[in-house]
């Protein structure tokens, strides 16, 4: 067998794989590791596959992924804290033959959006929304959110999140597939390649749904925060294995076709 | 018989160092550099020529900085 050079690899027609145009050149103001750039990238590249980049318009939260519309190379408009999924419907009523997605972190969405969130969610608006938790407050120093794990360590629960004075976890998932307006509520995670496949076919299948009109489309995403956790993004994805896959396990929990 | 053969190239300027891609490998291609790019980070680089092209490393790369290519060689 005759050897080959890198050079005869890395050629235009061997291309298998590149980061998508619809992400700008900017670096991602993430952290290292951080689930959201990956999460970024796989709704960029269902937009691109299903042709719909020029008739998509993104809703970005408030938190770290407030600066979204940087690096994503749609249409986007920033809501306030928590109402994306608010603006999301004006947008979606007046512009019906637009795409329409929200893209929200678990402060953003769970906590400061319960009411929006559950109520765009009870109405079944015809969006898409795009929920990253990681729970913790990732962007302002790591404070505890409605999703943090009991025992969970953060900057305002440093001896653990006890939940006889905090509160119990908020598995807000769970809470809106009940809603009669959901049409699809699925829990996925971006930290191995196996899981982001799943979170791309999950992504898509919630686009197709809206191309479809049949209702709101929810995927959560569990992420980890590293930063926050103070961990290696190594050890902080481990942990996430560990710790937060037995409260919030993967899968879909309400497919209705 | 066939054999694949891939090649990785890694946009060093943006990567973060946060090795999520290693793990992901299959054939221990990936490790980080003991130089830093421009933002002080080690950087990931290949360090062996057994890459296949599965592009396992750049669809978790959380910053999309790793190209893959792949032939099949006769």
């Amino acid at each position: 067998m005759a050897e080959i050079t890198k050079e005869e690899i890395r050629q235009p027609e061997n291309l298998i794989y590149k980061k998508t145009d619809l992400l700008t050149d900017k670096a991602l103001s993430y952290c290292p590791g951080c689930g959201h750039g990956t999460a970024h990238r796989i709704v960029m590249e269902v937009l691109e596959e299903m042709g719909i980049q020029d008739k998509t318009i993104g809703i970005a939260p408030v938190g770290c992924s407030v600066l979204a519309y940087e690096f994503m190379n749609i249409d986007m408009q920033q809501a306030a804290h928590g109402r994306a999924p608010a603006v999301a419907t004006a947008v979606k009523r007046l512009n019906p033959d637009k795409f329409v997605f929200t893209y929200q972190g678990d402060g953003d969405l769970a906590a400061i959006g319960t009411a929006e969130t559950i109520h765009a969610c009870n109405r079944g608006e015809n969006i898409v929304i795009i929920f990253v938790n990681n729970g913790i407050y990732g962007m302002t120093g790591g404070q505890m959110a409605p999703t943090t794990l009991p025992g969970m360590k953060s900057s305002t629960s440093p001896y653990g999140r006890d939940v006889h004075t905090m509160g119990n976890p908020l598995k807000i998932t769970e809470l809106i597939a009940q809603l009669p307006g959901t049409i699809y509520v699925t829990r996925q995670a971006v930290h191995t390649p196996a899981n982001v496949r799943k979170t791309k076919k999950a992504v898509r299948k919630a686009f197709e749904n809206q191309k479809l009109k049949k209702g709101l489309s929810f995927v959560e995403i569990v992420s980890n925060c590293n930063s926050g956790w103070k961990m290696t993004p190594r050890q902080a994805n481990e942990w996430m294995v560990e710790h937060m896959f037995p409260f919030y396990p993967l899968g879909d929990i309400k497919v209705n076709d | 018989m066939a054999k694949v053969k891939g090649d990785i190239v890694i946009d060093i300027e943006k990567c973060k160092g946060c090795e999520v891609c290693i793990p992901a490998c299959p054939n221990d291609v990936i490790a980080l550099s003991k130089n830093v790019n421009g933002k002080g980070y080690n950087y990931a680089e290949t360090i062996n020529d057994e890459c296949i092209g599965c592009a396992n490393c750049a669809i978790v790369c959380p910053d999309g900085v790793i190209t893959v290519y792949r032939k099949k060689v006769e």
